[in-house]
């Protein structure tokens, strides 16, 4: 519940940031790991870094442990893991691995124009 | 050859996983390897997703081992369809638990990669499936989609060792299908992670024939056969040759059905072909192969059972027409709805779309008796090998089936009798044969003869065959010195024969009378001797008489004398009596 230089605590699941005017430009974005893994506590972290700098308030991370729910692997096409799913806006968009480049995740979730 | 090695031994040392197809089994020598990853590998269209499903729906079907269907190209719907016309129904085998299907998407272009990951989502859906169902049985196809649709090679190829690794540990006995390369089996090299079973399926066009062939590239600690397998996908499914199990678990009938011509009942033993059983015609041109098997078609329908007659070098007209002209009626029970052809040229299709097709007109129709008037053409339509499966799966169905069926084959005439065009005269039950004769005075005559048949005493002899206006004569032909004759040879030889013998008769009969006026002369010689003999003897007893007299005489009369010389008194009393004895004595 500590506030470290006045961003609100976050939360795994469910994170909305108010601080945006536009709340009607929310990216909704889920997470799928496989336990806690190395790789998917790595592409949680780098996701956490990722929205504060380039999506502050306008974005809801949500994070679905495949082991706990396995159909959702199905349900949901994934393969890979850790995979992170654009759901909001549409069209969806996957990726994949632990997100530790951040100039292929704006490629990723189409913040930056491909091939750049 | 390899296949008939000890199979006990080898099946000891690796348990192995029956696919249930066709021939598969027998090749491999028992099936894949239990708990093991085969890889089944083979360019588009080769018949990899099928076998996948087949070894899958036959595990359920056949060996009550569920099984996990991990489509990577194709869609559960698309599967679905797919098999349904082989009479498989995807969506009751889901419904019942018995079968998985999970269909995996992978498109690059919706895929951004950054960074490590791994294939856990992967693992995590397959444990999921096999776990629900109890999964014994694993195909993944076509695994190596994940290349196109994922960038990192290097974490691809790792996390597929770990798969395999992974589907060992669990138990499960895996097909994993993949596309064929150049210059390597698979286009990713797939084959170095897959090293107990890898199978190649081999789908090409030679001569503008396609034909499906299979082979067991490698199988680590068993034996199996190497050779390039032709295979068939048909309604059953996949069927590889040779298919050994055929026609040996068959419930056989006991009863007999005539061929429509009573001296061809006769010569197999009185009664005609069993029913159910194959019977081959083999002939050259132009020997009555079509007469004969309309003959057959005529006698069941007026038994009133339904005929399917495929006609491939005939239509059915002219068919209907020629036989018409030997007093063959075909058009009444084609009226009756008992006889039904279908006149076709295979090689306007491949031969196993001509099979699906013969298929479907079995279950449309239903005959008792099927007529393939000639198997030959099938053989143009596809390879030798091609066609003998073809006809093997044919004969297999007519025998569970209980039909009895009538193949003719066309025989160039120069090649051993022993050796059919499609080489199947193994397999049939009984086999005539037809040959021309050609005599002597310009002529070709017709000959049957019966080669074999399975399960009765049958004629050893040659008939002459005869197309009449009432339909096929069977007669003696004439058997002698100079071999066998028939037709006007028959005819001029009986007749020469005959004015033989009618005149050895004449010449008997002659020499009885000669001998008769012999006797009849000796025995007249013999009387008159035995009466000159008679006329001597009476002769000689007179002369006896005679002398006895003249002796009895002679004595009286030297009485006489010595009385007339009176020598003394006593004497002439003695002289007295003298004349009376003279007396006595004429």
């Amino acid at each position: 519940m500590t506030s470290v230089g006045g961003q609100k605590p976050q939360a795994v699941t469910d994170l909305l940031q108010d601080r945006e005017p536009l709340a009607a430009d929310i990216w909704d974005l889920r997470l799928y790991v496989a336990g806690q893994t190395a790789k998917s506590l790595a592409a949680l972290a780098n996701l956490r870094k990722f929205c504060e700098e380039h999506l502050a308030g306008r974005y809801r991370i949500e994070v679905v442990d495949l082991m706990e729910n396995p159909e959702f692997a199905r349900s949901d096409q994934i393969l890979a893991i850790p995979t992170l799913v654009r759901k909001l806006p549409e069209p969806m968009r996957k990726i994949i691995g632990d997100l530790s480049n951040t100039e292929r995740v704006l490629v990723g979730l189409d913040l930056r124009p491909r091939g750049v | 050859m390899l296949l008939s090695l000890s199979v006990g031994a080898v099946a000891n040392a690796l348990p192995k996983t029956p696919t249930g197809i066709e021939g598969l089994d027998e090749i491999t020598l028992g099936g894949l390897p239990t708990g093991r990853t085969t890889l089944v590998c083979g360019g588009p269209g080769c018949g990899k997703t099928l076998l996948g499903m087949e070894f899958l729906l036959r595990g359920i079907l056949q060996y009550g081992e569920p099984g996990v269907f991990m489509a990577f190209e194709e869609n559960a719907g698309e599967l679905a369809a797919n098999v349904a016309s082989l009479g498989y129904d995807l969506n009751q085998l889901c419904a019942g638990g018995q079968l998985f299907i999970d269909y995996v998407r992978v498109d690059r272009s919706e895929i951004e990669e950054t960074g490590e990951y791994d294939l856990d989502g992967l693992f995590i859906r397959l444990a999921d499936a096999i776990g629900r169902i109890g999964a014994k049985r694993v195909v993944l196809d076509t695994l190596e989609m994940l290349f196109s649709g994922l960038r990192n090679e290097s974490i691809l190829r790792a996390e597929l060792r770990r798969l395999f690794r992974w589907l060992k540990d669990r138990g499960v006995t895996t097909i994993i299908t993949a596309e064929r390369g150049h210059g390597q089996l698979t286009r990713h090299g797939l084959e170095e992670y897959v090293s107990d079973c890898v199978i190649l399926l081999d789908f090409r066009v030679h001569e503008e024939i396609a034909t499906r062939r299979l082979r067991v590239v490698k199988y680590r600690g068993t034996l199996h056969g190497t050779n390039e397998y032709p295979f068939l996908i048909d309604e059953k499914g996949i069927s590889v040759f040779p298919v050994t199990s055929l026609g040996l678990d068959h419930e056989v009938s006991n009863e007999r059905v005539s061929t429509g011509i009573p001296r061809l009942d006769i010569m197999l033993g009185g009664q005609g072909v069993y029913r159910g059983s194959s019977v081959l015609i083999t002939g050259t041109a132009g020997t009555g192969k079509t007469s004969l098997a309309a003959h057959f078609a005529v006698a069941a329908c007026g038994r009133g059972e339904r005929v399917l007659y495929f006609a491939f070098e005939e239509s059915a007209s002219q068919i209907i027409r020629n036989m018409g002209s030997i007093g063959l009626d075909l058009k009444t029970p084609i009226d009756r709805g008992l006889l039904r052809f279908s006149a076709m040229r295979p090689t306007f299709q491949r031969l196993e779309t001509h099979l699906a097709t013969m298929f479907k007109f079995f279950a449309d129709f239903q005959p008792r008796t099927v007529i393939i008037d000639p198997i030959t053409n099938l053989a143009s339509a596809g390879t030798l090998t091609e066609a003998k499966l073809v006809l093997l799966r044919l004969m297999d169905f007519f025998k569970s089936h209980r039909i009895t069926a009538f193949f003719t084959n066309l025989t160039s005439g120069k090649e051993d009798i022993a050796q059919t065009e499609a080489g199947v005269s193994s397999l049939m039950d009984t086999w005539l044969g037809l040959r021309t004769i050609e005599e002597g005075g310009g002529e070709r005559n017709r000959a049957l003869y019966v080669l074999k048949s399975r399960g009765m005493a049958h004629s050893n002899q040659i008939r002459e065959f005869r197309l009449t206006e009432r339909g096929v004569e069977l007669v003696d032909a004439y058997l002698g010195p100079a071999g066998v004759l028939t037709g006007t040879a028959r005819f001029v030889q009986e007749s020469k024969e005959k004015a033989e013998a009618l005149l050895r008769s004449q010449e008997l009969d002659a020499k009885q009378r000669a001998i008769a006026r012999k006797r009849q002369a000796l025995e007249a010689q013999i009387a008159a001797l035995r009466i000159e003999l008679q006329s001597e003897e009476d002769q000689l007893q007179r002369l006896a008489v005679q002398m006895e007299a003249d002796a009895a005489l002679r004595e009286a009369e030297r009485a006489r004398f010595a009385a007339l010389r009176q020598a003394d008194a006593n004497l002439r009393e003695a002289a007295v009596e003298s004349p009376s004895r003279l007396e006595q004595a004429r």
